[in-house]
């Protein structure tokens, strides 16, 4: 092991997946190679089944690679996973339907043993974190679809875990909703010096979110293009206008193009 | 929207339902217990009209099925009548077999949920134990609670025991179906989450699988608790046992006392009815507290 694995949160070689399925086996991912240092904002893009997911769930051990190699904090995805070391947002909000909001965001400290003091201050702050304040007491049916997205958020915020993998947090929202919690993601990212893997299909979302933009292609599902942002840590929401930042979109929209098939 | 009227939406449709099925049960009376009556008249040489005959088929001794208002006034006369200690008195009776309903409801329903938790996390125990759940469902409980009774009376246990395991015997069996199926519930992006956490199966059946499984547990007790009234009832026919529901119906039968019968029949359903009614009350408490929607 290099000391590029052991200082990287997550290290992809040669690495593929291949579920066995009743009508043979579909390949979800081959050949990746990818490394995502120590507070990085990496975004995954790339059309729908082309893996996205499936790779965020390699590095949360919810599925084993096939061939090749993946590190987690220079760990092996399950014993990373057994020290607690991410936060998963899914693709839907998944709380739990018999606790309010508060008693959701409660759950993984319960797991984790926090005392009940530290957990009522943890549910007050994440809460606030994604304007939810005056919500806790609700149960998830009585609030909007992105509102119970923003408590899934909040759940993961809730314990201390650097690295934070999100799979479309924000698919589900408006566009407002969408750059308010965008803003508060980076704000948030800053503050904290998380690590984020961050799965979107917008390529104004990934651009303004990330350092880096992993563009993906399916059928077999592989990286395609590993593009480097070069705008400022400093991001207001204007940035979206610069130039910089649309030649950036620019190259992730080419990236996409040239692995897209139209068969 | 209109608001709901009790009394048009609930009463009167049972009301109409029960005033038809109590005209029905006359004719009945009238119609089955007619033949005693002319058989009566023609022994005594005499004919009998019918204006004559029908006060007669309602105030028989043994009819063949005797008219509501006897039936309720047996139920009246042996329930507040007499006293609730007293040997002649439904309620005590009534009690008998509660006792015995509630004792195997309650073990039935440990017993189920145990089961239950065994099959769902052990593929060992799914794989050996769901066969033998089912098959002992196969077995009518007519032809194995006198066995039942007889193998435990050699070994000393009587009285509310044996009957208690006939209950528990056809009761646990709704339960693990119904809470197998509740554990595992929960779908697969829920258990994900507590993978996430690293969480323990201990943590894992308590904070998802358990609170997942409430409205499965609740439809089985309901159906559970009915026939652990059943099998009490049963448990008491082969014995000859001198008290209980079971008892009196057999008692019943033996000296021709259908109004008794009949009575005993009613207190059953009565009881059947309170015990789902309370389940069904317990319900709604747990889904209310777990959040559902009013
Ligand atoms: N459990 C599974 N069993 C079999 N095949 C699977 C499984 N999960 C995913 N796949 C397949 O793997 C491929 C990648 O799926 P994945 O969910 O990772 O796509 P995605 O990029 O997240 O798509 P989307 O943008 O629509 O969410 C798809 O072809 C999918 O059919
Ligand atoms: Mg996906």
């Amino acid at each position: 092991m290099d000391s590029r694995t052991a200082a990287s949160v997550v290290c992809a070689q040669n690495l593929g997946l291949t579920f066995g399925t009743a009508d043979g086996p579909v390949v979800a991912l081959t050949d990746v190679n990818l490394t995502v240092d120590k507070g990085d904002f990496v975004s995954f893009i790339g059309p729908s089944g082309c893996g996205k997911t499936t790779f965020l769930r390699v590095i949360a051990d919810l599925e084993k690679v096939t061939s090749g190699t993946i590190t987690v904090n220079g760990m092996t995805p399950e014993e990373a996973r057994h020290k607690r070391a991410y936060g998963y947002v899914f693709q839907a909000a998944a709380l739990y339907p018999w606790r309010t909001i508060e008693k959701n965001i409660a759950l993984p400290l319960e797991i984790m043993g926090y005392s009940g003091a530290e957990q009522k201050e943890r549910i007050a702050r994440t809460l606030e974190l994604v304007n939810l304040e005056g919500f806790g007491k609700k149960y998830p049916w009585q609030l909007s679809g992105g509102m119970q997205q923003r408590a899934s958020i909040a759940r993961a915020l809730a314990f201390d875990a650097d690295l934070l993998l999100m799979d479309e947090p924000f698919g589900a929202l408006d566009e407002i909703v969408r750059d308010h919690l965008n803003e508060q993601l980076l704000k948030l990212w800053a503050r904290t010096n998380k690590t984020i893997c961050f799965v979107t299909h917008s390529i104004p979302e990934a651009v303004y979110l990330s350092t880096r933009i992993v563009v993906m292609s399916p059928r077999p599902g592989r990286v395609t293009d590993v593009i480097e942002s070069t705008l400022p840590n400093e991001r207001p929401l204007d940035i979206r206008e610069s130039p910089e930042f649309l030649e950036i979109a620019h190259r992730v929209r080419e990236g996409l193009r040239a692995g897209h098939s139209y068969e | 929207m209109e608001k709901e009227s009790f009394i048009l939406d609930r009463l009167l449709p049972v009301g109409t339902v029960v005033v038809a099925l109590v005209a029905l049960w006359y004719v009945a009376a009238v119609f089955l217990n007619a033949p005693f009556e002319r058989d009566t008249a023609a022994r005594n040489g005499t004919t009998i009209t019918f204006a004559e005959l029908l006060p007669k088929t309602m105030a028989q001794q043994r009819p063949v099925l005797p008219a509501p208002h006897q039936v309720i006034a047996e139920l009246w006369d042996t329930t507040v009548n007499k006293a609730v200690t007293s040997k002649r008195s439904l309620v005590y009776h009534a009690w008998v077999t509660l006792s015995a309903t509630l004792l195997g409801f309650a073990m039935g329903t440990v017993l189920g949920i145990l089961l239950a938790i065994g099959i769902v996390h052990n593929r060992a125990m799914d794989r050996s134990l769901m066969p033998w759940v089912i098959a002992s469902q196969t077995i009518p409980i007519l032809a194995i609670a006198p066995m039942i009774i007889v193998v435990l009376n050699a070994v000393g246990l009587s009285g509310l025991m044996p009957k208690a395991l006939i209950s528990t015997y056809l009761s646990f069996f709704p339960v693990v179906v119904g809470m197998v199926k509740g554990l595992r519930s929960p779908e697969q992006i829920q258990l994900d989450l507590m993978h996430t956490y690293n969480a323990s199966s201990a943590q894992t059946f308590w904070k998802l699988r358990w609170p997942s499984s409430m409205p499965y547990l609740f439809t089985s007790l309901k159906v559970a608790i009915a026939i652990s009234l059943v099998g009490a009832i049963v448990g008491e026919l082969p014995t000859g046992a001198v008290a209980g529901l079971g008892a009196r119906l057999l008692a019943g039968s033996y000296y021709g006392q259908t109004v008794q019968i009949w009575a005993a029949l009613f207190m059953a359903a009565a009881v059947a009815a309170l015990l789902v009614i309370v389940v069904g009350i317990a319900h709604s408490a747990v889904l209310r507290r777990m959040g559902a929607r009013a």
